[in-house]
């Protein structure tokens, strides 16, 4: 079945809405995966969501087979423009099945090949070619130099070397090469499983230092949040009172702290209430907090509340320090400024951390190249173990890994393998 | 003036096989030949198959082909490579009597209809502009033809060289084709030069057999033909030896008198087929390489040593062959040596192997740059298949990656051309999973049946097999058990509760499928042969799958073909590099456009836009 294709079509970068497309056998599926499916070509607004946690408030748009751009079953997500939100919704896209991100042109060559274009349309093409060829030298890392080009340099040599070696013992069985071949390559595989989720990982602290963090301040109504924010903020970007419950919705500050992207969060007290508009600013407040990097939690005179859980790097702080003086290690006021520079510090010293690793996988499709390969060789990994190993089928799954990396490491063909094992092995009987 | 449809010159591997091809599809066809005696010669090392070879020879069966029926009554020590690994790389291989070899091929050729056998040298092409119309023979006469396939082999200005002695020659004794590649001077085609060694033969009753250990051929011989289920000659073991430190020394101290050494060959050798030279300089922590004692036959004492390859002194050839455990007596009969021929760059064919620009001729064999007798013959029979289409006026024939080792073989020699004598591996093939030595019958002999080039016989044995697989495939993919149920049977099985077909159950690792069968179902009412086969489409059905799938995405690319005459310089936005390799590689689809390094996804649907532009505008107009 010819595979389901999405890709962010409007540019990228921050934008008022970003378009992702999806064209395919399984786009409506796919959608049907996040949100119900709203009849074709009417504009309908949806929550989408993915493994239980809301991606966003979208415009969906669904086309049936035969009546879209591509000519196939099309779906389009307007989404809010914020990088977070695309990122997560095309993450989500790349973990369902028979789904993959669109190559540059891929969706206008559909369309082509379906007969749904105008032929000047694709003129307009031509102008992408000299920037995209540039754009794909730039892609593939193995053009960098310094510590990612040397990493990237090591994962090809490991991944030819242990094709070479499987390729040998397939393709010249009669010559002088090694008998067993599989300790090398299982150390080789192992190696790689472990650079490759290592660099997965990474991944995300790579997008944090990219798209910046979020810390939410969190706390009972009426602690001091806004106060503090605004102390933060270092203007009244939040408004306060002395009425528990103000803050509903929640109030976002952008700062540069310590040389990192800092999105600090003002949030809605916790507390039960009747107040459908409270209630929400609460639910709104809880969902926000659990999917911010550090929690600060405000205390105010009552000490701990429940509703949001203490993770490890999240700073417990005893707020209005001008007006509660119980002896608490480290006690803050916004109004008076007690404490603040010193909370910033260790904000930026907790973030500084995360924001440490060696990852280089800076791209959401790199990122996706290295998932892909990643399971391909925990396959091949499984195989060579097996004590009934099927060699062709490891090497089948190392060749798909190698495919997957084709963006990331150029291009490892035959040619290369064959150069490996001729070198390493004297072949001719 | 004769006249033929179809004119095949040179009568070896590719050449008799394009001949017959050409034949089967029912043109009239001449094959040219300098001896008739010579037909179905094994130049170099006796034995047909192997890995990546078998499959070809297999593929060539599977289009009622001459190699494989003709390798089966010639086979002397059949085995089947990889036997421990699975079918997808196991390649059957034989050793052959170069005799009986040859006087199979022979046989094949006299009874072949529509195919005339005529001796002559070719020394000039007839051509009127662009076409080619026929072929001039060295007393004068001329044969016309509506299409002509050229196998030249090594023969275009062939040098032989053995130590710092240098021979004119396409093997040696005779004599190379120097008029014919003088005059090939006027075609302006891109070429370059390749060289191949051959080992020194050796007088096998001047062996010490008694010192060498045996390897024995298969106990359940493989054939290389579908149509044939056991051997027709006596089975022979072959000898296996070794060099040692004083083969090296001797090789070492005369290194400057080899050919390849003292600087005579420019052409460059195959690096999976090295002199015994070369091993000993690019290995040299080696202390010995192993060698393989062919016999050339079951009434000839000749014995081809595959491993030592040479351009040596014939001197030096003695020294460093007595120097080897088993021949310190042996008799050398006719000395190594390397040979040095031109090759025309692949790249300058198209998908049926004709020549770009040029109306009616075809290349084949190792003047595009390969090497071997089954490389040869399966470019042989894709040139003889479209030479004939050709003149009969037939749609072209073409073999691509997804279905076939011979496309694969094709694809790379045209779209990527050679820097060494090319060769086939199973490697080379993306799909190896599913185009298997064991169903090159099922993937192919249905294009042939259609294109008519099969005979009764075959047609009938395969389409019996074809409906017997299918009955009992279907059969068993109704039986479905649970994992719990397969667990009864003692299988390990996932127990996620998921039911299996039968089919899908018959590949257990830890069990052979015979066992399988017998515990699942009333196995003895299948034949063997039905059973082994469904066991090999199910071991890979996982992978099958997803290989078809993707093989179907680069059909379609494949199906996408671009006009000859496609004019790269008026596609706007195109950037220079892109520009420039497009109109050097004059690829002939999507998908070999694809292969260009460099290449974007948005160029290829820039250049798709303009074909379906040229094709709207015809359609108009």
């Amino acid at each position: 079945m010819l595979e389901t294709i999405f890709a962010l079509a409007s540019g990228t970068g921050k934008a008022g809405v970003a378009v992702v497309r999806l064209s395919g056998p399984r786009a409506h599926d796919a959608l049907g995966r996040m949100a119900s499916v709203p009849e074709v070509r009417r504009a309908s607004v949806r929550r989408l969501q993915w493994q239980g946690v809301v991606l966003d408030e979208a415009l969906v748009l669904v086309f049936a087979q035969g009546a879209s751009f591509t000519g196939e079953d099309c779906v389009e997500l307007h989404l809010h423009g914020g990088r977070a939100v695309v990122q997560a919704v095309l993450v989500a896209l790349s973990e369902m099945p028979g789904l993959r991100m669109a190559e540059a042109g891929e969706f206008t060559r559909r369309a082509l090949e379906n007969g749904c274009l105008d032929l000047t349309q694709v003129e307009g093409l031509a102008d992408l070619i000299d920037a995209e060829t540039e754009a794909q030298r730039v892609q593939s890392l193995r053009v960098l130099s310094g510590a990612i080009g040397a990493k990237v340099e090591v994962w090809r040599r490991a991944l030819i070397r242990a094709g070479a070696l499987l390729e040998a013992t397939i393709d010249f069985v009669d010559e002088d090469v090694p008998v067993d071949v599989m300790p090398e390559v299982r150390e080789i595989l192992g190696g790689l499983i472990v650079a490759f989720r290592a660099e997965v990982e990474g991944a995300k602290r790579a997008e944090r230092v990219r798209d910046g963090f979020e810390v939410a301040i969190v706390g009972r109504p009426n602690a001091g949040k806004s106060t503090l924010l605004n102390a933060f903020a270092g203007r009244k970007a939040a408004i306060t009172s002395e009425i528990a419950g103000t803050t509903r919705d929640v109030i976002e500050v952008r700062m540069d702290l310590g040389g990192l992207a800092v999105t600090f969060l003002d949030t809605a007290g916790i507390r039960k209430t009747t107040d459908i508009v409270e209630a929400l600013g609460v639910d709104l407040a809880i969902e926000r907090a659990v999917a911010a990097d550090i929690r600060v939690f405000l205390l105010d005179a009552e000490g701990p509340f429940e509703g949001i859980a203490v993770r490890p790097g999240d700073l417990l702080v005893q707020g209005k320090a001008d007006m509660i003086a119980n002896g608490a290690e480290f006690a803050v006021s916004g109004l008076t400024g007690v404490g603040v520079s010193d909370l910033l510090g260790r904000i930026s010293d907790g973030l500084s951390l995360r924001s440490v690793g060696d990852g280089v996988l800076t791209r959401e499709r790199h990122r996706i190249a290295v998932v892909k390969a990643l399971a391909a060789l925990e396959l091949a990994q499984r195989e060579v173990e097996s004590e009934f190993a099927v060699v062709e089928i490891a090497a089948e799954e190392l060749r798909a890994a190698a495919r997957a990396l084709d963006v990331l490491l150029g291009r490892i063909d035959v040619e290369v393998l064959l150069g490996e094992i001729f070198s390493s092995f004297c072949i001719g009987k | 003036m004769k006249h033929f449809d179809v004119v095949v010159v040179g009568g070896g591997h590719a050449g008799c096989e394009a001949a017959a091809a050409s034949a089967r599809m029912g043109a009239k066809t001449a094959l040219l030949t300098l001896q008739k005696a010579g037909l179905g010669m094994m130049s170099c090392n006796p034995a047909i198959g192997g890995l990546g070879k078998g499959h070809l020879v297999r593929e060539i069966d599977a289009f009622d082909g001459l190699m494989g029926v003709a390798g089966d009554k010639a086979g002397i020590q059949f085995r089947l490579l990889n036997r421990s690994k699975g079918p997808a790389v196991q390649g059957p291989r034989t050793q052959a009597d170069r005799k009986l070899y040859k006087s199979a091929i022979q046989d094949l050729i006299a009874a072949q209809p529509n195919l005339t056998v005529i001796e002559g040298e070719v020394v000039d092409f007839i051509r009127h502009g662009q076409a080619v119309t026929g072929a001039v023979l060295a007393d004068g006469s001329e044969i016309q033809a509506r299409a002509i396939v050229l196998t030249a082999g090594t023969f275009l200005n062939g040098v032989i060289h053995v130590g710092d002695k240098r021979t004119s020659g396409g093997r040696v004794g005779e004599l190379p084709s120097i008029r014919l590649a003088d005059r090939l001077v006027a075609f302006n085609l891109p070429r370059g030069r390749l060289k191949t060694g051959t080992p020194p033969r050796l007088d096998g009753s001047t062996i010490n057999w008694a010192h060498l250990e045996l390897q024995h051929a298969d106990e359940q011989p493989t054939m290389l033909s579908f149509l044939n289920d056991q051997p027709q000659a006596r089975q022979i073991g072959c000898g296996i030896t070794e060099t040692n430190q004083r083969t090296h020394d001797i090789v070492r101290e005369n290194l400057e008198r080899s050919a390849m050494y003292g600087g005579h060959v420019v052409g460059v050798g195959p690096r999976y087929c090295p002199s015994i030279e070369d091993k000993i300089v690019r290995f040299a922590d080696k202390t010995s390489h192993q060698v393989f004692l062919e016999p050339e036959g079951l009434d000839d004492t000749t014995v081809y040593p595959n491993g030592i390859s040479t351009s040596l002194p014939a001197e030096v050839q003695t020294a460093y062959v007595r120097s080897i455990r088993g021949l310190e007596n042996t008799v050398i009969l006719q000395p190594g040596y390397a040979i040095e021929y031109d090759f025309f760059d692949p790249r300058c064919l198209t998908p049926s192997l004709a020549v770009k620009g040029f109306d009616g001729l075809f290349f084949a064999g190792q003047i595009n740059g390969t090497t071997g007798y089954e490389e040869a013959a399966a470019q042989g029979l894709v040139a003889g298949l479209n030479a004939a289409a050709m003149a009969l006026g037939r749609a072209e024939v073409l073999f691509t990656r997804t279905s076939s080792y011979i496309g694969v073989m094709v694809d790379d020699l045209i779209s990527r051309g050679v820097t060494e004598p090319y060769r086939m591996f199973t490697s080379r093939a993306e799909y190896r999973l599913i185009l298997r030595a064991d169903n090159a019958d099922q993937r192919l002999t249905p294009q042939a049946i259609a294109l008519g080039c099969v005979g009764e016989a075959r047609r009938r044995r395969f389409e019996e097999k074809a409906e017997l697989l299918a009955r009992y495939k279907s059969e068993l993919e109704e039986k479905t058990y649970t994992s719990n149920q397969l667990a009864g049977f003692g299988f390990k099985v996932r127990q996620d509760g998921a039911r299996r077909t039968a089919f899908g159950a018959l590949s257990q690792l830890d069990t052979p499928y015979q066992e399988v069968a017998l515990r699942l179902f009333d196995f003895p009412q299948m034949p063997e042969a039905v059973l082994a086969q469904l066991w090999r489409e199910s071991l890979y059905s996982n992978y099958a799958d997803r290989q078809s799938a993707e093989a179907e995405n680069l059909k379609r690319d494949e199906d996408l073909r671009i006009p000859a005459d496609f004019d790269y310089a008026v596609l706007p936005g195109l950037s220079g590099e892109l520009r420039a390799k497009l109109t050097q590689h004059r690829p002939s689809t999507i998908a070999q456009a694809g292969r260009i390094e460099g290449m974007t996804p948005a160029a290829l649907v820039l250049v798709l836009s303009r074909i379906r532009s040229r094709q709207t505008q015809r359609v108009a107009r």
